[in-house]
């Protein structure tokens, strides 16, 4: 049995961990913040690009190093742990959209540039009055799609876009260059990340691949985020735990108390359900496992409880301190909000999973 | 990635699957409903006497106790593969599993070859008497007294929930030795013999109507010096070897216990408010998908340990989350079944639907699985002291004479 990250994934999450603990964390977040703040951090993109972050998963016939979806994880974990202010996430799940469903001549355009980092990717499929990936009103007219998109992360730093509208066949996705598009930025909940309103005007746009390839990226996409919002939520329960073992009342530290205490231990169980299902997903992903719908709806959910959990008790455990403005708590209550609007709720990936476990047992009857 | 054993693994598979086709043919079906202690006890020892003769008993023991010295694997693989045969389980899981470990590391060589062949062959039956009345939780604060008169101790006191002392020949006692001092320092671990004059076991009638546990009453026990394990005041200490081992045996959901599948099938069957099938209502499609969560994050979460161990890596501390999961799981979906189905899940006996009465069953088993081996109180508090790191409770009692302490 060999249910684990491989060596080489768990040195370059060691690598990634150790990079944005220095330049990235709640310090450059705050500073990112702030209404005149640039989009993204450009010299740490410059940086990530130069370690091959964004080649990991581009095949070498691109320029990338064809490396497996773990290590995209791995780097999607520590991107999550530490808020970094790059399209690390946005770039990895375009990615993932070009290499499982892009033609020869697609990922020739556009996987060269993502890899050296000079192309930065987002992915669009959310819309004014759209609830899940699966109800999308983007319309398309064979080589244009029309609509409105947003909110859509990175958009303002990024130069194509991996759009969902509904094709003959239902939703599936398209390439949409934003050189001359119509964008604009659009105000959310998360003060750091930037998300934008992009509005297709019978704008010119290629599909990539079909409507079930479009199914099949939400899978990889779902199971890539899992481990985003993971990050996120271990770094929310690390500040608690910190926050537990110095703060004193009544004569004690709080974390003696069994009041405060359950909650960290129901944090951590949280997240190892959702690292459980999460690497479920990696292997099904690597190996083309037929459970991988299934699986990758679970680690969706899991990872959304974990993070919700632990980025609201993180706040309710620090008390006062935690509402304030000055507090880092706020960061992570946030990033939930955006994290949840990056695939679709909650509620919609359990009724997947359990869609799943029915088609299952249909086959096998 | 990948769920496949190691090639010796896979060897090793074999030839246990092998040896049970050729040897575990009568345990192919369920045993008979029903069955009286003493058949179950000779179908147990005929069982654990033919794996012995085989070579499958105290697998990962060291040789030099008459274990295989094999890796924790190799017991899995075992254990997997003996699951898939109705052979009778239980009798020797707390001896072997954690009594005998600790008289082997703790006894003196007479005593060890007194008793651990017996007991691995499964000639003598053991059990683990550690929790009182007044001590569950807060194990060390028991209050089983054991007196020196010359070479023997004299025992007095109650134990409880002893699984199988009335099918045991000897046990492993915790006793206080020293009320004078704090109290994780005055106890000793002894060897008793569970016939001797003075004891006396009465079976517990648990809310469940069965009877798995037992009172122990000892009442001037004597005990020979020679069955102490480990020094005198040593007792907390070598409990906790015990202790080390029950955490070895992983806690997964139990085989019979209802999990997604039956809530999938209810839900078919039964109405929604709104008289549609409850399958499409948004609830029973939550609670499906919860409870998939819970239950399959806890197998593999047990894998991750799994791959750990087959690596010859020590597991990380992940694992220690699994019964406080499946036990609450487990009471969850049974409740939310058993409201699904309104007065059909109430009834009971001879007219309740086998399915429903399987879940009336694991609603009651699951009450008592939530305290059993650690509450799930007690285990968060180990997830966060041992884990995440967080100091410990006030114990006000700590440090003063046990027999001075006064509630706070």
């Amino acid at each position: 049995m060999n249910f684990d990250f491989s060596d080489e994934a768990k040195e370059l999450g060691e690598q990634a961990r150790k990079l944005l603990a220095e330049k990235a964390g709640t310090g450059p977040a705050r500073k990112a913040m702030a209404a005149d703040a640039a989009a993204m951090d450009a010299a740490l993109w410059k940086e990530i690009a130069e370690l091959g972050w964004t080649a990991a998963r581009v095949p070498e016939a691109h320029g990338g190093l064809g490396l497996t979806v773990e290590e995209v994880a791995q780097l999607a974990e520590a991107a999550g742990g530490s808020l970094a202010h790059v399209p690390l996430v946005s770039t990895l799940l375009a990615t993932e959209a070009l290499v499982l469903a892009g033609t020869e001549a697609q990922q020739a355009k556009w996987l060269p540039g993502i890899a050296s980092g000079e192309i930065i990717a987002c992915v669009a499929w959310s819309e004014p009055g759209a609830v899940s990936p699966a109800t999308v009103k983007t319309v398309s007219s064979g080589s244009a799609l029309t609509g409105v998109k947003q909110p859509v992360a990175d958009l303002a730093v990024a130069h194509v876009a991996i759009v969902a509208a509904a094709g003959a066949d239902g939703p599936q996705l398209y390439i949409v260059d934003l050189k001359g598009a119509q964008t604009a930025a659009v105000e959310t909940v998360d003060l750091v990340r930037r998300h934008g309103k992009l509005t297709l005007d019978n704008t010119p746009a290629e599909a990539l691949g079909n409507a079930g390839d479009y199914q099949d990226w939400l899978d990889r996409a779902a199971v890539i985020l899992a481990y985003e919002a993971i990050g996120t939520a271990g770094a929310a329960m690390a500040m608690t735990v910190d926050y537990a073992k110095t703060r004193v009342a009544f004569g004690q530290k709080i974390g003696r108390y069994q009041a405060v205490k359950h909650k960290c231990a129901d944090m951590y169980i949280k997240l190892e359900l959702a690292r459980a299902h999460a690497l479920h997903g990696l292997a099904m992903i690597g190996t083309n496992g037929a459970e991988l719908r299934q699986v990758a709806a679970a680690a969706r959910v899991a990872s959304l409880d974990a993070l919700a959990y632990c980025a609201e008790e993180n706040v309710q455990l620090h008390g006062g301190i935690g509402f304030t403005w000055e507090s880092d708590c706020q960061f992570y209550y946030r990033r939930n909000r955006a994290l949840v609007a990056a695939l679709g709720p909650r509620g919609w990936w359990a009724d997947r999973l359990v869609r799943a476990l029915e088609q299952r047992n249909s086959a096998a009857a | 990635m990948d769920f496949n054993d190691a090639p010796q693994e896979a060897e090793f598979r074999a030839v246990v699957r092998a040896w049970l086709n050729e040897n575990a043919t009568e345990y192919r079906d369920p045993p008979p409903e029903g069955m009286k202690l003493p058949e179950f006890i000779a179908r147990s020892k005929a069982w654990q006497a033919k794996k012995h003769a085989a070579g499958y008993t105290g697998i990962t023991w060291p040789k030099m106790f008459g274990g295989q010295g094999l890796t924790p694997m190799h017991s899995i693989i075992y254990g997997q593969e003996e699951s898939r045969w109705h052979v009778p389980q239980g009798l020797y899981s707390i001896g072997l599993g954690m009594c005998i470990p600790t008289v082997f590391t703790h006894g003196n060589p007479e005593v060890v070859q007194r008793y651990v062949p017996k007991a691995l062959l499964g000639e003598e039956v053991w059990c683990q008497l550690f929790s009182e009345p007044a001590a569950g939780s807060d194990l060390a604060g028991i209050r089983t007294k054991a007196v020196r008169e010359g070479d023997e101790w004299v025992i007095d006191g109650q134990k409880v929930w002893t699984s199988f002392a009335h099918a045991s020949d000897f046990g492993i006692v915790v006793c206080r030795t020293d009320p004078n001092m704090p109290k994780h320092k005055g106890l000793t671990m002894f060897i008793v013999n569970m016939k001797a004059p003075g004891v006396t076991v009465k079976g517990i009638k648990q809310m469940s109507g069965g009877s798995d546990f037992n009172e122990v009453f000892f009442d001037g026990v004597r005990v020979n010096d020679s069955h102490r394990l480990g020094a005198v005041g040593d007792g907390w200490k070598v409990a906790l070897t015990t202790l080390m081992h029950e955490r070895l045996a992983v806690g997964g959901k139990p085989r019979y216990a209802p999990g997604y599948e039956t809530l999938m099938k209810l839900a078919k069957g039964v109405e929604a408010p709104d008289g549609s099938p409850a399958i499409g209502a948004s609830d029973v499609r939550q609670k499906i998908a919860q409870t998939y969560i819970n239950d399959q994050g806890i197998k593999l979460t047990q894998m991750r340990a799994l791959s750990a161990l087959s690596k010859g890596q020590v597991p990380g501390p992940e694992q220690s989350i699994s019964k406080v999961v499946v036990a609450k799981t487990m009471q969850d979906l049974a409740s939310f079944a058993l409201d699904l189905s309104g007065g059909d899940g109430f009834v009971a006996g001879a007219d309740a639907d086998p399915e429903l009465a399987k879940l009336q069953g694991s609603y009651i088993g699951s009450a008592g699985l939530r305290i059993a081996g650690g509450t799930d109180e007690i285990l968060r508090n180990i997830i966060a002291e041992r884990v995440l790191g967080l100091p410990g409770d006030m114990r006000p009692d700590k440090d003063t004479p046990f027999n001075q302490s006064v509630p706070a």
